[in-house]
């Protein structure tokens, strides 16, 4: 399929000659970002497009200043750049996350950014758009990754708690999206105490409620005001933590902590353990293997483009099934880090 | 099966010690004695399964899975049995009969199959089991379970749970294959003891203490009689009813490493305690040498003609159809002495007694122990002790040679393990090179023990404050502190940039005190290292 009005550049995705770009990497004049995630959504943009909750979430990360001009776009709103015709629709990744829909010279082109095929009560669930080109991010593009139903590991933590009256939990999450997704559902799964929160959680939490997503009683896991002793004060309690806190001596104040870490990479136990991590819960905010493969098929492309992950695998099954695939490579967007 | 999954699972999850123990008691609770018995013999890798190798199930595998996308997987996960049990294809309908299946059941299954339907066997188990059952039983095919305990941790769950003695769990442990139905019906005393007089069984050795000074006044040498402490790995090798096994200090068959060793005969039944060394008698080897026969399950004969292996025997506890622990140790040495000479056996080697007319004279001798690589340091033994498990004060004392002491600076830290897995409590340091401007630190060591919680406390926070670059989890600080590092003795050595190694470096003083530029020198170094060889 011959398309020239879009190609990757060190940036990232390039379209119409520079008339503006899709999550660049680089500082740019005009951007169109997919979901609020820091390698995604950088700052420093003279004009940045997105939904509402990720410009928002961009404003709390970075500052009110974090680009000259911003402009709202609601999911399924038209708004034409340069004749290429675009619109948003829901990506089921984090609050606010997008796929970028293109169609210019009877071309349509999908940017997926970050998806996720499952149920998550925190955002619009993942639509799939008919398209030429779909443009996949491929994390967990491996067939050992298959998520179990979030659910099953939500019980697992609860029943945890259950099972050590005497120890805390302290259980790392990524503080935009991974956090509220877990609280919410432990919160629909009938377990209503207060959780705890790492300082770097709150912001976002603060803003998740703003857009209407009650979270619950939440708390800052300080010690300082807690009476006397703050080892017996946390016995029993959840307290939540980016990834980086839970090897850092912060979670050593707590009492007999059992770490716990929700992430997709949880799957592999050796991981797991090199990590130090004793209560591993496999809950990703990335399609995995089988999601990935049924996307594709509801997408139907003519062609799938990689923009990070585990490509080979995925550019393999593409051409096993007669489907032209390659990847983009863009170096930039973690694949492999504490999400 | 699905419990003993569990179990698994829990054990690779916990890196505390204790936490381990609970875990085996609490899968004990909810097994019978059959299953108990398997799932120990899994633990201390002690099961063989002769009929289905690890290699067929990556063969059923690639029937199963595309194999391009099965070495991409492997690749990634590096584990054979957690990647086929990750990948294997989920049937929706899991068949609800597994979920009773034993581990009794899996384990009859594997040992009674026919090789030819072995496949089959494999591919219905991975269909109804669940992804960590799934692991679990492939790891029972493959070994290398990877779960971080020893024979002996699962041991001291056992003895935890029944009240038994570790020491006759020991003792038993290999008179019995698995799954040790004699032992376990023991432990709930369904029978008495059993007796194990014909079988080559392990017996719990006897353990010195370190002479400390207020024990000095013990020493004469009317009371005890001297020896060299041998810079081996201790060992006890037994032979009954013309079947030989070597066994570690802490009671794992080591037999198989050692070919060289017990593939000799013997006219007759023996149990002796001594250090195993590298090298032949007339040249022995370091330590260091004797490292690369270490944990080689099945050495290459090139590697035991090049590195042999010998036995320094110091103690007798089995001999000519007795048990002779009740003796004192000169009486024991007597017989063990008689022994080797009538069997003529020319890899054994008698610890002869070192003559001392009294404790300065001894304290001179354990001095000399620097000029000689293969001495650690001195033993020394009441002379009417009999021959007691355990730890007993007073018989047994070990006088080592003092560690060596260098000033080193602290040039990189890393976070530790364990209890300690928040705090950058491994240390990297060097000593200074070269002359005036051209003086650089290269490294000759890491040390992680030998200072307290409090001086932790200040090392971490030192470090933190004091960092100047980061390499993943490593952190380079500024080469301004000055630690006083102990060891035991030093190598050539390409690990480290200085071209030498300790061995076992510990941190004995934190010099906050002391600038950097007068710390030790490698020729300081390299002196010692002249001095040794």
């Amino acid at each position: 399929m011959k398309v020239d009005w879009i190609k990757k550049t060190k940036e990232g995705i390039q379209v119409k000659d520079g008339s503006f770009f899709v999550d660049p990497i680089y500082p740019v004049k005009k951007a169109i970002i997919t979901h609020g995630h820091a390698d995604h959504a950088r700052a420093g943009h003279e004009h940045v497009i997105a939904t509402l909750e990720t410009l928002e979430i961009m404003k709390e990360r970075y500052g009110s200043n974090f680009c000259k001009k911003s402009t709202e776009l609601k999911y399924h709103e038209k708004l034409i750049i340069e004749e290429v015709e675009i619109f948003l629709a829901p990506a089921g990744h984090v609050l606010g996350s997008a796929q970028v829909v293109m169609n210019f010279a009877n071309q349509v082109i999908t940017v997926s950014g970050d998806y996720k095929r499952q149920d998550d009560p925190t955002c619009a669930a993942f639509e799939p758009i008919k398209s030429d080109i779909f443009i996949t991010e491929a994390t967990f593009a491996l067939p050992v990754f298959k998520h179990p139903n979030a659910n099953t590991q939500i019980n697992l933590l609860i029943k945890s708690i259950q099972n050590f009256p005497e120890r805390c939990h302290v259980i790392g999450v990524y503080s935009l999206g991974k956090a509220q997704r877990l609280i919410k559902m432990l919160r629909n799964n009938g377990w209503h105490n207060t959780i705890y929160l790492h300082g770097s959680l709150v912001k976002i939490c603060n803003l998740y409620e703003k857009f209407g997503i009650d979270l619950g009683d939440l708390e800052p896991a300080t010690i300082q005001d807690k009476p006397e002793k703050p080892h017996d004060f946390y016995k029993g309690k959840l307290i939540l933590a980016p990834p980086s806190a839970l090897a850092d001596r912060w979670s050593r104040r707590f009492p007999d902590p059992i770490l716990g870490m929700a992430s997709g990479w949880m799957t592999v136990k050796q991981r797991a353990k090199q990590r130090g991590i004793n209560l591993p819960l496999i809950l990703s905010d990335h399609a995995d293997w089988n999601e990935i493969l049924t996307t594709i098929k509801e997408v139907s492309p003519k062609e799938v483009w990689i923009t990070h992950g585990a490509e080979e695998a995925l550019i393999y099954e593409c051409s096993k099934n007669n489907l032209t695939a390659k990847a983009l490579s863009i170096i930039g967007y973690e694949s492999d880090t504490d999400l | 099966m699905k419990r003993f999954a569990e179990l698994l699972l829990n054990l690779i999850l916990t890196s505390s010690r204790n936490d381990k123990i609970d875990h085996i008691v609490n899968w004990i609770k909810d097994s019978n004695s059959e299953e108990i018995g398997w799932g120990l013999s899994i633990i201390c890798e002690e099961l063989e399964i002769s009929k289905v190798k690890p290699s067929m199930v990556k063969e059923i595998s690639k029937l199963h899975i595309d194999k391009y996308l099965f070495d991409l997987s492997y690749d990634y996960v590096g584990d054979m049995a957690e990647t086929v049990s990750l990948i294997w294809p989920e049937k929706n309908d899991n068949n609800a009969n597994f979920s009773s299946v034993t581990l009794t059941n899996v384990i009859k299954d594997l040992i009674n199959v026919q090789k030819k339907e072995a496949p089959e066997l494999i591919s219905n188990y991975l269909d109804n089991f669940d992804q960590n059952t799934r692991w679990a039983f492939l790891k029972i095919i493959t070994g290398g379970l990877r779960v971080g305990v020893s024979s002996r941790l699962a041991k001291t769950a056992i003895s935890k749970y029944f009240n038994k003695n570790i020491k006759d769990i020991e003792e038993l442990w290999h008179a019995f294959d698995p799954p040790y139905k004699e032992i376990i019906e023991w432990c709930r005393e369904i029978i008495e003891k059993p007796k194990v007089k014909d079988k080559p069984i392990f017996r719990s050795p006897m353990l010195a203490n370190p002479l400390e000074e207020n024990d000095y006044k013990l020493i004469n040498p009317i009371s005890y009689l001297a020896e060299w402490k041998w810079d081996g790995i201790r060992v006890q090798l037994v032979s009954m009813k013309n079947e030989v096994k070597l066994y570690s200090r802490s009671g794992d068959d080591i037999s198989n490493s050692f070919p060289d060793i017990i593939e000799n005969s013997f006219s007759q039944d023996f149990c002796l305690d001594g250090e195993l060394m590298a090298g032949s008698i007339k040249i022995p080897g370091s330590f260091n040498d004797l490292q690369q026969r270490l944990n080689r399950k099945n050495p290459s004969k090139d590697l035991i003609r090049n590195m042999p292996t010998f036995i320094v025997a110091y103690d007798a506890l089995y001999i000519k159809g007795q048990d002779i622990r009740d003796k004192s140790v000169i009486d024991r040495r007597e017989l063990l002495k008689a022994f080797i000479l009538e069997e003529k056996l020319s890899f054994i080697k008698f610890s002869d007694e070192v003559v001392f007319k009294n404790f300065k004279d001894l304290e001179g001798k354990r001095l000399q122990c620097r000029q000689d690589l293969n001495y650690e340091g001195l033993m020394l033994k009441l002379r009417n002790s009999t021959y007691e498990p355990g730890r007993p004060k007073g018989p047994w004392f070990k006088f080592k040679r003092d560690p060596y002491s260098i000033d080193v600076v602290l040039l990189y830290a890393q976070r530790g393990h364990g209890k300690r897995s928040s705090f950058y409590s491994d240390y990297t340091f060097g000593v200074w090179n070269g002359y005036l401007k051209n003086r650089e630190l290269v490294t000759v060591g890491k040390a992680y023990s030998g200072f307290t919680d409090q001086e932790l406390l200040k090392l971490d926070k030192f470090i933190r404050a004091n960092t100047t670059n980061r390499f993943g989890p490593v952190r380079e600080v500024e080469k301004t502190l000055v630690l006083e590092v102990a060891f035991d003795d030093i190598q050539k050595s390409k690990r480290h940039k200085s071209g030498l190694a300790m061995r076992f470096p510990r941190i004995k003083r934190i010099r906050w005190d002391k600038p950097a530029n007068e710390a030790d020198t490698i020729e300081n170094l390299e002196r010692l290292l002249n001095v040794r060889n």
